[in-house]
């Protein structure tokens, strides 16, 4: 169990780690957390972000139109960062870590900057690919956000539970992706 | 409990995303340029594989389907993943791998973070503006899904046949097109249909 999987040990290995969420807990979900990130630190700033309000069905409400909805869920959840769902997110960089230190895949110090196709096709220069990584960043999170969910959340999850919304969601994600990864990098420049 | 309970899948989450290539931008990029399809053959089969278990586990009672969390079809579901499949196959990165990715040392993954902060907060302040396009507006039956899965608060669009049996013949459906797919359908420059070759 060195280095990187083959595809189906490691789709095995993804389906049991759907598997025993749903199965423990609920299904996993990723990008709803940065907006209790977001929330988290916007209320340090502005303390009224977040109040209690014994009227809605959480508990608690925003002046964010986004944080009150749904009887104030994503509201509470940023008035106590300690959660299931919060604490699942930092949990993930733990256990990718734990990956790399026991013998997992290793990226080079040239991979921590930018992978090697992006490397082959745009140089080594850091700053350009910091700059698209944090455009796409937004891009990714403000699309899972309207979308209300990520790859995790929609696609693997929604479709582990025949959701028409996760078909609908790997659709298009899949369309643009492709459009997107075909037009900026090619498809055969620097294959290794 | 709950948060031992967050530790534990977070971990296992994080360390199978990071053993499976996923946190590695490269494989997301390939994958997507599709010089690479390993990671497509693994997600395919993983949910292929998750979901015949799971509608098997909720006919024998072995797995509560209250634990079900459907989300409701919108038209912003469509939009959004486009929007989202635009900054993937741009950088490799979807919030989860992303996330796994500063784990493993990554400072591209870094930037990504942070501009997925600002992303979800542009997000929560365009809220209301969204809403009054009517994107938000549920379709399809909202929260629905394909096989009866037993929770009342989901919409079955196939009502007829047992659920589990639908799932399974998705499921093995899904791990055939896994066990299929090339795993590196042409590698190096190849000539396009027309006989060009590829700049």
């Amino acid at each position: 169990m060195t280095g990187q999987l083959d595809w189906l040990r490691g789709g095995i290995a993804l389906a049991f780690a759907f598997l025993i969420a749903v199965w423990m807990v609920k299904p996993i979900g990723v990008s709803t957390q940065f907006v209790i990130a977001d929330g988290a630190v916007w209320d340090l700033v502005s303390p009224n972000l977040v109040v209690e309000d014994p009227e809605t069905k959480s508990g608690y409400n925003s002046e964010n139109a986004y944080l009150a909805k749904s009887g104030g869920k994503y509201a509470k959840n940023v008035a106590n960062p300690v959660n299931y769902s919060f604490v699942f997110v930092i949990a993930m960089v733990f256990g990718a870590w734990l990956s790399r230190i026991t013998r997992g895949p290793q990226p080079s110090k040239a991979d921590r900057v930018a992978p090697r196709v992006w490397r082959n096709r745009f140089g080594d220069r850091p700053v350009p690919r910091y700059a698209l990584a944090f455009l796409g960043g937004f891009l990714v999170l403000y699309g899972a956000r309207l979308a209300g969910g990520c790859t995790s959340g929609h696609m693997m999850s929604g479709m582990m539970q025949t959701s028409v919304s996760g078909y609908l969601f790997a659709m298009t994600t899949f369309a643009t992706g492709i459009a997107a990864a075909l037009t900026l990098y090619r498809r055969g420049d620097g294959h290794r | 409990m709950e948060i031992v309970s967050a530790i534990f899948l977070g971990t296992l989450f994080g360390f199978v995303l990071h053993r499976v290539g996923a946190s590695n931008p490269e494989n997301i990029i390939n994958m997507l340029r599709l010089t690479d399809l390993h990671l497509m053959k693994a997600i395919l089969f993983a949910i292929g594989l998750s979901s015949s278990i799971l509608f098997l586990g909720m006919a024998v009672g072995v797995i509560d389907s209250g634990h079900l969390s459907v989300k409701a079809s919108f038209n912003g579901v469509m939009l959004g993943g486009a929007l989202l499949g635009l900054g993937l196959g741009s950088v490799g990165y979807c919030p989860g791998t992303g996330l796994a990715a500063l784990g493993d040392g990554r400072r591209d993954a870094v930037a990504f973070v942070f501009g997925g902060l600002a992303g979800a907060f542009a997000y929560m302040l365009s809220y209301p503006a969204v809403k009054a396009t009517g994107l938000l507006d549920s379709i399809a039956g909202g929260k629905s899904t394909l096989a009866v899965t037993g929770n009342e608060s989901y919409v079955a669009l196939v009502p007829g046949v047992p659920g589990w049996m639908l799932a399974l013949g998705i499921g093995i459906l899904l791990m055939g097109i896994a066990w299929a797919l090339p795993g590196r359908p042409g590698s190096g420059p190849r000539p396009l249909p027309h006989g060009l070759p590829v700049s």
